[in-house]
């Protein structure tokens, strides 16, 4: 590949229809770091107060307490995957209370809707490359549809506690994503109570000890926290920080959730802290003590945790990867790991340090684009502007990688044997001989020197010159080798 | 939890043989496969085991399921104790002629209540969620390659590669797309684009074939159950075809209407079995299904008629070499102090015990070794005694 194809390709999601190489591949990619727009319209417009999620748990708990109708099950009815025209599950709904399914309908239409915006964003943006960081460190604190509510806070997640920080620091990234209503959700934690915490005493003293209510405290968001979000699985925690962390995180929980909600103290992150289920005490974490804080105890081993040494080295690894190949460059890592300490988390330092580094220019394509890098692609390249939502949820569906659906908390994988699939090849024929259909496509010969300037190769041009048609010539384009990896 | 070998076995049907009293003789190492065939079918969701397999003489059923068991009325027994769900009629036929069985009151060492990480920990095999990174059948795939002249062909018969199947050993997947087939022409042109492709050109040649073995599916989804079976046995049925196979079911979380919910679901599996079975033909002989759930439900249907997450739960294993029509059980009882935490059928045996050991018997390969690769860090013994020798 050429600077300006590992500029657009590589670091971006390739050119937009028309779009020129850029003549300086470096500055192009610094001067995306100034031009980027953390709140675009189009999601500011879907940021209005998501009060629904308080309602929709609170609805779910009083339904499963009457008895009057079971939970339908969070985590499968409501997933994403039912959001497609073809709902397979509509069926289990049947026998539902009807305010409760005309909320899971709300709640699907919201989802529907910020899966769109978020791929729109991605294929019109003039900074394509930020676009790739803010779609990276989402994955990086992944959340996943399937648990109660969280439709309504997935892309909140990505928009209000990824978006903002991308060229922030990393501490305030970490803080807003962990300490966000869809992570409190997702991993157990808005649930989660202090053993010792006034609530939790006074729940004892009373004896009314209610099998379906949350008796402790709850290590999910904890374990997850060092182990995929800073320090990483070998970083030298123990099951003791695990538990200390735990418990300084008790109190931190969603807006209009449980009894105890009308103590909840409304946070920055869109999250609420009740003081009343927090654990009491100081807590010690690595080795450092944290006095009694309330709401600010788990934001100050949030802080530690993020410039830790072995969070600069997971975070470093993992960013060479996304960019410089599966198994990245030694190198890379330790330029990457020594920027991110000496900038105390800096992720602008990190991402020019990034574009400044050899290892990334290397020649040859580095990665096998996932289905969503591949479809922004394709996408940009055809012009193909405003697709109707549920289609672009279809697209993503049928591709195999809808966003804010990973399979665990780490995430999407970022490896070519998780994409490089079979039946991915089929789909990605299937899907491009479908787009190519819809819009114009003559000139794609001159078009695809565009795209991959200086990096389109023999094969890929014989095939487009011997296409027996425009748009057979733009489906082989779209699924050349040069579209498939970066 | 004890090992399942050690425990008094409540057996049913025509084999009287416990589930540890059948001493099989210690096999070498990696000794090939041959031509067998392993599917193993994942019901996700937690599938309700009562209503799978209906433990009809317990005294304490009627109580908990109360007028949802008017539908075991004229089913398929198995012995006195158990009667299979009138709408598993294929399973039922198969286990009087011997070629099912059931195994009840089984769980993994997962005690928690999420699909996710019950989901998590049945497929990567690990003793905690997320603990593992790769899933037990591809190590299976791994042991049976390793000394092979060539790696066998693994598949999964679903969009993305399942969990249970990734990881070191090569696999394949396929799925029937709701996208509009590409045209023949361009499938071709795709053909030479990737000629000389190093990467793209083997894994495109690939997809043709196993787009070749399964045709026209006719297919938008894996939906259509019996369909989906049939799809399933042409790719696994010929020499060249897959040798471990893997698919998913949907539709077991019954919390309401459970006996509507469970029928359809089960009626689903059913026609898949069944399409399956009849689709691999003369190689059913040399094949073994098994089919699992993460976790089972409450004993006691709700308010709503449904059940909500629970324990244990059944699994079915099914085959030409099986040693069927019985019930491999040590029934834990029905009443309150019997049921977990006072709620939940209670786990008394291992799933992880019946996997491996399943899977060993039937690829020949050391029972113990396929427990300590497949599910490492337990101290189960694998199930001995599914599969005829």
């Amino acid at each position: 590949m050429s600077r300006p194809s590992i500029a657009l390709s590589r670091f971006g999601y390739g050119p937009a229809a028309g779009e020129h190489p850029p003549a300086d591949p470096r500055r192009y990619l610094l001067v995306q770091l100034d031009a980027y727009d953390p709140a675009p319209s189009a999601i500011a417009g879907r940021m209005r107060s998501r009060g629904e999620t308080g309602e929709m748990v609170e609805l779910v708990r009083s339904l499963r307490q009457d008895r009057r109708a079971a939970m339908a099950d969070t985590e499968s009815a409501m997933s994403a995957q039912s959001a497609t025209s073809e709902d397979p599950r509509a069926a289990a709904l049947e026998g539902l209370p009807p305010e409760y399914r005309s909320k899971l309908a709300e709640a699907r239409q919201v989802l529907v809707g910020d899966i769109a915006a978020r791929t729109q964003l991605a294929v019109s943006s003039p900074t394509p490359m930020i676009e790739r960081l803010v779609h990276f460190w989402s994955n990086h604190f992944s959340v996943s549809v399937g648990k109660l509510g969280t439709q309504f806070e997935v892309g909140p997640h990505e928009f209000t506690a990824i978006r903002p920080h991308v060229r922030g620091r990393f501490s305030d990234m970490l803080k807003a994503a962990v300490l966000h209503p869809a992570m409190l959700l997702y991993l157990d934690q808005f649930q989660s109570i202090g053993p010792n915490a006034p609530f939790a005493q006074r729940r004892a003293r009373r004896g009314g000890d209610q099998p379906e209510r949350p008796r402790g405290h709850n290590e999910n968001l904890a374990r997850e926290v060092l182990e995929l979000h800073t320090l990483g699985v070998d970083g030298g925690y123990t099951q003791a920080d695990v538990t200390e962390l735990a418990r300084a995180l008790t109190g931190w929980t969603v807006p209009g959730i449980g009894r105890v909600g009308r103590f909840a103290e409304d946070q920055p992150s869109g999250a609420a802290f009740v003081a009343l289920v927090h654990e009491p005490g100081a807590r010690r974490v690595l080795g450092r003590s944290y006095p009694a804080g309330e709401a600010g105890q788990a934001r100050a081993i949030l802080d530690d945790l993020a410039r830790h040494p072995a969070t600069a080295r997971h975070i470093a690894t993992k960013f060479a990867r996304h960019f410089a190949g599966d198994t990245p460059p030694p190198a890379l890592v330790a330029r990457l790991e020594a920027d991110f300490l000496k900038s105390g988390g800096d992720l602008a330092s990190l991402t020019r340090t990034l574009i400044d580094a050899p290892e990334v220019w290397t020649p040859g394509p580095v990665k096998f684009r996932t289905p969503f890098e591949w479809l922004i692609g394709a996408l940009r390249l055809t012009g193909t502007a405003q697709l109707p939502p549920q289609r672009v949820v279809g697209a993503l569906t049928q591709l195999g990688q809808l966003p804010w659906r990973a399979p665990s908390p780490a995430g999407y994988d970022d490896i070519a044997a998780s994409w490089a699939g079979p039946d991915a090849l089929v789909r990605r024929v299937e899907m491009a001989e479908r787009i190519a259909a819809n819009i114009p496509a003559d000139d794609v010969l001159a078009r695809a020197e565009a795209a991959f300037p200086g990096a389109l190769g023999d094969a890929t041009r014989t095939q487009l010159q011997r296409a027996e048609s425009g748009s057979q010539a733009l489906a082989l384009l779209l699924v050349s080798p040069e579209m498939m990896r970066r | 939890m004890k090992t399942a070998l050690d425990r008094r076995s409540l057996l049913a049907g025509s084999l009287m043989l416990g589930a540890g009293s059948l001493a099989l003789p210690r096999l070498a190492f990696a000794q090939v496969a041959g031509s067998r065939n392993l599917l193993f079918v994942l019901l996700r969701g937690a599938a309700d085991g009562m209503a799978m397999l209906a433990p009809v003489g317990d005294p304490g059923l009627e109580a908990l399921r109360g007028a949802s068991l008017a539908d075991y009325e004229g089913a398929t027994r198995l012995g006195s104790f158990f009667a299979v769900h009138p709408a598993l009629a294929e399973v039922a036929a198969a286990a009087q002629s011997g070629e099912a069985l059931f195994v009840h009151a089984a769980a993994t060492a997962y005690r928690e209540r999420s699909h996710f990480d019950a989901q998590n920990l049945l497929e990567t095999g690990g003793t905690a969620p997320y603990s593992v990174k790769d899933g037990w059948l591809n190590r299976l795939a791994a042991l049976l390659n390793e000394g092979a002249p060539a790696p066998l062909r693994a598949l999964a018969i679903a969009q993305a590669v399942p969990l249970a199947l990734r990881g070191d050993a090569p696999v394949s997947n396929y799925a029937p797309s709701a996208l509009p087939a590409a045209s023949e022409d361009l499938l071709a042109r795709v053909s030479q684009l990737y000629a000389s492709d190093g990467e793209l050109g083997p894994l495109w040649e690939r997809a043709l074939e196993t787009k070749a073995m399964a045709q026209d599916d006719g297919l938008r989804n894996l939906r259509d159950a019996s369909a989906a079976g049939e799809l399933a046995a042409s790719l696994m049925r010929d020499a060249g075809g897959a040798r471990i196979g893997m698919i998913e079911l949907g539709g077991w979380d019954t919390h309401a209407n459970q006996r509507f919910a469970f029928a359809r679901s089960a009626r689903g599996l059913d026609a898949l079995l069944g399409a399956y079975k009849s689709g691999m033909g003369a190689a059913w002989a040399d094949t073994l299904v098994v089919v699992a759930t993460e976790f089972g439900r409450t004993a006691r249907l709700n308010g709503t008629g449904g059940s909500d997450h629970g324990t244990a739960s059944a699994a079915l294993v099914m085959g030409g070499r099986v040693r069927g029509g019985r019930v491999i059980a040590d029934w834990p009882g029905l009443a309150d102090r019997q049921l977990f935490e006072g709620r939940d059928l209670a786990p008394t045996t291992s799933l992880e015990s019946l996997l491996a050991g399943a899977a060993a018997e039937h690829m020949r390969l050391d029972p113990d070794l396929a427990m300590a690769r497949l599910f490492p860090g337990r101290s189960v013994k694998p199930i001995a005694g599914i599969v005829r020798a």
